[in-house]
């Protein structure tokens, strides 16, 4: 019984440190997650990994586990609520998947397609933003960001640059970039920065490469995101 | 539902392509010999397959395309009034898609600078009675008449429109799979 909780009725084991998200990828149980990798500080910011700790709401990626905890995953109401944030995040942006690069290997799509997403269903937004195609090897669409700060985070203590951060609030938060003109061509920004990787969605591009995969042949095109659960190696406790 | 003796009542359906390209009606026919199994079942309505030229009453509509125009709104309309349940299929009707790309754009802006005289470089826009005027904005289909159900995909594959289609019709809530299940 020592260092071991229970994820949806199963025994779980854990390291201490560990948050329930690590603890339960390490032992092959998916939690869904867009702002976590785990190389990178916890940010807490998507909610999709909301799981219930003995009955209470929290987020998987930043709360410790702790010996005895019930955790509850996969039940129809945190499905639902899992859905409808994918839902607002599609709406709150431009999300035209035909369109995007992306297709296929983008999480946001994917967790649509994991929580049966049939249609965005709240009133599209259409917000003005725009495409910063000024850096010879990278594009970013910021129709397309979703504010999970992975590039800032990267940039910050990976790449040690800080070309990446969020400003405003609310709906008016929006990514920003560290240059005198604001463009991504006139930062330090290189394409072999950690930053240019971490993107989950279609927002941080490298050119030229986008289509050496074709759709239909993409890794969410041939298994769903939640098998990733069954292939994760244990993550760094930090 | 019927009264013992009568003919099989078959199910009458309706399709129609709004601000579309036509791709979900293509896809639909690739639901290849799985046609005749339908026919079986179901009698087409108003649809670019027939010349039907109003809705009548249906049970079940598919609409491709989203509403980009005052006819769409109208032919919307009138097929929700028509019929029981109205799926919305495809990128466009479910979230504008690619037409609605042009959005962010003033309307009255695209129009004047499409339709020049080449000659005196003035706008010419075309005023014809006959033409729908367009919408400021693509809507989604939800946006303009209420929806029951949405098939995603650019175009949904004949799979996951026979899938759909086959739930409907015996009354079960429509799920695709995650093969079935594409926003691409
Ligand atoms: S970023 Fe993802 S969800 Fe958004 S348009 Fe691209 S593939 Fe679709
Ligand atoms: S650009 Fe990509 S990585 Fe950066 S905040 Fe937006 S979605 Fe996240
Ligand atoms: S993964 Fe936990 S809040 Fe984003």
């Amino acid at each position: 019984m020592d260092n071991e909780f229970t994820i949806d009725e199963q025994p779980v084991p854990f390291v201490p440190g560990q948050t329930i998200l690590e603890a339960a990828k390490a032992a092959g149980y998916y939690i869904p997650h867009l702002c976590f990798q785990p190389d990178f500080k916890r940010h807490g910011g998507c909610k999709l990994c909301t799981v219930l700790v003995n009955g209470r709401t929290q987020t998987a990626c930043t709360h410790k586990a702790a010996v005895g905890q019930e955790v509850d995953v996969n039940t129809p109401e945190l499905n639902a609520m899992r859905r409808s944030l994918v839902q607002m995040l599609f709406i709150e942006g431009n999300h035209f998947c035909p369109a995007c690069e992306k297709s296929g290997a983008c999480q946001l799509q994917a967790l649509g397609y994991e929580y049966e997403m049939m249609s965005p269903h709240f009133v599209e937004l259409y917000p003005h933003r725009e495409v910063d195609a000024t850096h010879p090897d990278v594009m970013i669409d910021f129709n397309r960001c979703i504010l999970c700060e992975l590039c800032v985070r990267a940039s910050r203590d990976v790449d040690h640059k800080e070309i990446f951060a969020v400003a405003g609030r609310g709906l008016d938060a929006k990514l920003i970039i560290n240059s005198p003109t604001g463009k991504l061509g006139d930062s330090a920004f290189a394409v072999a920065d950690r930053a240019a990787q971490v993107c989950p969605v279609g927002a941080i591009v490298i050119k030229r490469v986008g289509f050496a995969t074709a759709i239909g042949d993409r890794p969410y095109d041939r298994e769903p995101i939640s098998a990733e659960a069954e292939s994760c190696e244990l993550p760094e406790v930090r | 539902m019927n009264a013992p003796g009568d003919e099989k009542v078959k199910i009458r359906l309706a399709t129609t392509s709004l601000a579309g390209c036509f791709g979900c009606h293509m896809s639909f026919l690739d639901i290849d010999e799985r046609i005749f199994e339908l026919a079986e079942i179901a009698e087409l309505d108003r649809s670019p397959l027939t010349d039907i030229k109003h809705f009548g009453p249906c049970d079940i509509a598919l609409v491709e395309g989203g509403v980009c125009n005052a006819e769409n709104v109208h032919v919307a309309r009138e097929l929700r009034a028509s019929a029981k349940i109205l799926v919305a299929v495809g990128a466009c009707a479910i979230n504008g898609g690619l037409p609605a790309l042009r959005n962010r754009l003033d309307i009255d802006t695209i129009l004047t600078r499409v339709y020049r005289d080449p000659i005196t470089d003035q706008p010419c826009v075309p005023n014809s009675r006959e033409l729908p005027l367009p919408l400021d904005k693509v809507y989604p289909l939800n946006e303009i008449v209420r929806v029951d159900y949405s098939l995603p995909g650019c175009p949904p594959s004949g799979d996951a429109i026979w899938k759909f289609l086959t739930d409907l019709i015996l009354g079960r809530m429509p799920r695709l799979d995650h093969s079935l299940m594409r926003y691409d």
